[in-house]
């Protein structure tokens, strides 16, 4: 009995799996179209001078990688992205968290929140060409208002100073509603009891946000901030668009924003070596991996002080 | 309660996709831009073009079923009427031929052809760029043409000097033929010159040297007006709130300068590249220094319109909206310039002369290619010939956009220019007096482009000088051009 049941049983999982493949099929088929032929071939093709023109190239070992020791442009660019994350981050993360904690203790209307994600819903383009617009000297609101307060006008997208810190600022702005709604989520999880009792022995806001919120929020802010900054490194739609200013090339001023995306599409399309883009990729992805397993580390993602 | 929310939320995203609707149409002009041979103010073309297109498709369907198509590809939507008035002309000489006219901004149009040649999708024949084509040679995509010269017996000499080696490589390869020419010049805003008490024989005799501009720096100086009414002349301009520039910059400088400047440069005794194809540059030559540098300091002193406005607001539209009295363009903006969207009486006047003794102005000139893609190469030469010969080119040079590479036909396009008022003499000077000097052509423009393009854009910003970072950028151009 007991060996007949078992077989039928694992006739069941045999026939389980041939269901399980089909239903898994669409996806394997993405999986393997859209990322693994692409990753490998893109892992090939550092390894070449592969041209995109020609449609050729020849196995050149290391050379790509020897090339990007001494390439100034490239060593900028990751100067420049870590600028640029850094701001983003920084602002992007401290606007989220008050916006989430305001959410979560302030009101309860679903139209307010939903209101937070609308600049999220826009594509990158559209939101870089609404700043562009919003932000121009001339005919610009922003600077228009900045005009009624007796501030010059500022050429945000073409001035080396202002033209990292002005797309990290466009940035903030589109993801902030989607990061805070990351992180009200992560307010759910903790007890409300906990707040009851930091009431009770007269606690202020400030004070619960800062020994009940934050601490306890720590689990869900890392995995955020392991999304964000992977996101963040990753900036290209709004420089594409809104650096390229007249006959210029986007990334400019001056190199000023040429963050290091950027600099590999410059690479493969732009300069036709693609070959040489692909070895850059695979240098941004194994910086991403070690900032992001570092993250994970340090801000101990894995556990929780929910004693 | 959640139904009006709901309505709400909608109402929002609609607003917000009519945003997204209105950004996106003002895409086009804002983005197609350089200073190359092309023309950035695609007006009126794209209507043209559908109208056209939809005609084409009527007599086009009776040609499809026999006839070879030949897919041509030209960026400049100014000229594509007269470009497919050629087609059809030429499909009544070749009734076996017919020929389909595509047009895409300057920007799309060199992502768009590079992603054809990779998907194997590109045009038959495409109009070409000097600052592209040996990028193009190198990787094998164009069709040589010297076997088709010499079996049609066609004659190079019958275009201006200069021209038809421009598109022939070191090993002697002609990989195309001179369609037309540009040529640069100093565009004038008429009204205030009156009111500056210049005329424009004043710019005609103009003298320009990097120390302290001139003859053509002082009138450059009395057109600049601040907020005030101070003219740059007078005492007491405040150079930090200008009202009127009295020069602007067309673009970006980037690495060839072709509308800005290359003309000053070129008087100072600067040459880019010693000849065609060449592995060295001489961007560390001081003659170079020196003119950047005036450009950065007169920027400074307010006489010059600031980088950040150019490239935020685009040169030409600046001097059309009369921030800037006069700046330095190329001929194939005429009929934008002198046209409608300029709302006050435009006049030309030549170069400045410079230190050496002479005007100077880029020589640059654009070619039909024949790619390697071309199903019939055959019937794609017979186009690219008539493209090349006197009968399409009279009939463009009577289009008054562009000057075609005949004489005879440029010829047309000076008279037809005349007949709309407008003197285009100080585009002509320099190839009747022999002042032009020849596009820089490497093999690695676009990686030139990128080294010195950021480079001069920190100089005009004043954020450094010209003498301390363009021998260190010359020994990175040497670099990539030796590889």
């Amino acid at each position: 009995m007991t060996k007949k049941s078992g077989r039928s049983g694992s006739q069941n999982i045999q026939g389980g799996w041939k269901v399980a493949f089909w239903f898994l099929l669409p996806s394997l088929i993405g999986f393997v179209v859209f990322f693994l032929y692409p990753s490998l071939r893109g892992l090939y093709l550092a390894f070449t001078d592969w041209n995109l023109l020609g449609n050729k190239g020849e196995f050149i070992g290391f050379d790509n990688f020897e090339r990007m020791r001494d390439d100034s442009q490239l060593s900028n660019s990751l100067w420049v992205t870590l600028k640029y994350v850094v701001i983003n981050i920084g602002s992007q993360t401290i606007i989220s968290i008050g916006i989430a904690v305001m959410m979560d203790r302030l009101t309860k209307s679903q139209f307010v929140r939903s209101i937070m994600l609308l600049p999220w819903l826009m594509p990158n383009v559209v939101v870089a060409l609404l700043w562009v617009w919003m932000l121009d000297k001339n005919l610009g609101v922003v600077n228009r208002m900045l005009d009624w307060i007796g501030i010059d006008p500022i050429n945000f997208f073409t001035s080396t100073s202002w033209v990292i810190p002005t797309v990290a600022a466009v940035n903030t702005w589109k993801f902030m509603g989607y990061t805070a709604l990351l992180i009200f989520a992560g307010l759910q999880t903790i007890p409300k009891s906990l707040y009851e009792a930091g009431a009770i022995d007269g606690a202020t806001e400030f004070q619960m946000f800062r020994r009940i919120t934050l601490p306890l929020l720590r689990p869900v802010l890392a995995l955020v901030l392991v999304i964000t900054i992977v996101g963040s490194m990753q900036v290209f739609d709004v420089i594409n668009v809104a650096t390229g200013g007249f006959n210029g090339q986007a990334g400019g001023p001056a190199n000023a924003s040429r963050v290091v995306y950027l600099y590999i599409y410059q690479t493969a399309v732009t300069f036709n070596e693609p070959g040489y883009a692909a070895a850059i990729s695979l240098l941004l992805v194994a910086i991403l991996m070690v900032v992001t397993f570092l993250q994970l580390k340090l801000l101990r993602a894995g556990e929780s002080d929910l004693a | 309660m959640r139904g009006k929310t709901f309505m709400r939320l909608f109402a929002l995203l609609l607003a917000v996709a009519m945003v997204a609707a209105a950004c996106g149409s003002s895409d086009d002009g804002g983005t197609a831009t350089e200073n190359d041979g092309a023309d950035s103010e695609e007006t009126t073309s794209d209507d043209d073009g559908g109208e056209e297109e939809a005609m084409d498709d009527d007599d086009g369907e009776e040609a499809m079923a026999d006839a070879t198509v030949i897919d041509y590809w030209l960026w400049d939507g100014n000229q594509q009427p007269f470009y497919e008035q050629c087609a059809e002309d030429f499909h009544a000489v070749n009734p076996d031929i017919a020929v389909e006219v595509s047009q895409f901004g300057w920007g799309d149009y060199w992502d768009g052809l590079t992603a054809a040649f990779v998907t194997e999708s590109a045009p038959d024949v495409f109009t070409d760029h000097l600052a592209r084509y040996p990028e193009f040679v190198d990787s094998g995509v164009l069709v040589p043409l010297n076997d088709y010269v010499d079996a049609d017996g066609l004659d190079t000499a019958q275009y201006f000097p200069g021209l038809a080696e421009l598109w022939t490589s070191p090993d002697g390869e002609r990989y195309g033929l001179p369609k037309d020419f540009d040529t640069i010049a100093m565009v004038l805003n008429e009204t205030m010159l009156a009111d500056a008490g210049i005329t424009v024989d004043d710019f005609n005799s103009a003298e320009w040297n990097p120390t302290d501009g001139g003859t053509w720096g002082a009138l450059v100086q009395k057109l600049s007006i601040d907020t005030n009414g101070v003219r740059g002349d007078e005492d007491g301009f405040d150079a930090s709130s200008v009202a009127t520039y009295g020069f602007g910059l067309e673009g970006a400088f980037g690495a060839f300068g072709q509308t800005t400047f290359s003309s000053f440069a070129a008087s100072n005794g600067f040459t880019a590249v010693d000849g065609v194809w060449a592995d060295k540059a001489n961007y560390a030559d001081p003659a170079l220094a020196e003119t950047i540098q005036f450009f950065a300091d007169w920027i400074a002193a307010g006489y010059i319109t600031p980088i950040e406005d150019v490239e935020s607001l685009g040169g030409t539209t600046m001097f059309q909206g009369g921030q800037a009295a006069s700046q330095t363009n190329g001929s194939w903006m005429i009929s934008t310039l002198s046209g409608e969207a300029t709302e006050f009486p435009v006049v030309y006047a030549p170069t400045p002369v410079g230190p050496s003794g002479a005007r100077a102005s880029m020589f640059n000139g654009l070619a039909d290619s024949i790619t390697t893609s071309a199903e019939d190469p055959d019937a794609a030469w017979k186009w690219v010939a008539y493209m090349a010969s006197p009968a399409c080119q009279e009939l463009i040079g009577a289009g008054a956009v562009v000057f075609p590479a005949i004489p005879s036909a440029a010829a047309i396009a000076q008279d037809a220019h005349a007949a709309n008022g407008v003197d285009v003499s100080a585009f002509t000077t320099h190839v009747d007096n022999g002042t032009t000097f020849l596009f820089p052509i490497t093999d690695s423009a676009s990686r030139i482009e990128e080294i010195m393009g950021p480079i001069m854009q920190q100089i005009l910003r004043g954020e450094v000088k010209a003498a301390d970072v363009l021998p260190d950028a010359a020994a990175q151009v040497d670099e990539i051009l030796a590889r």
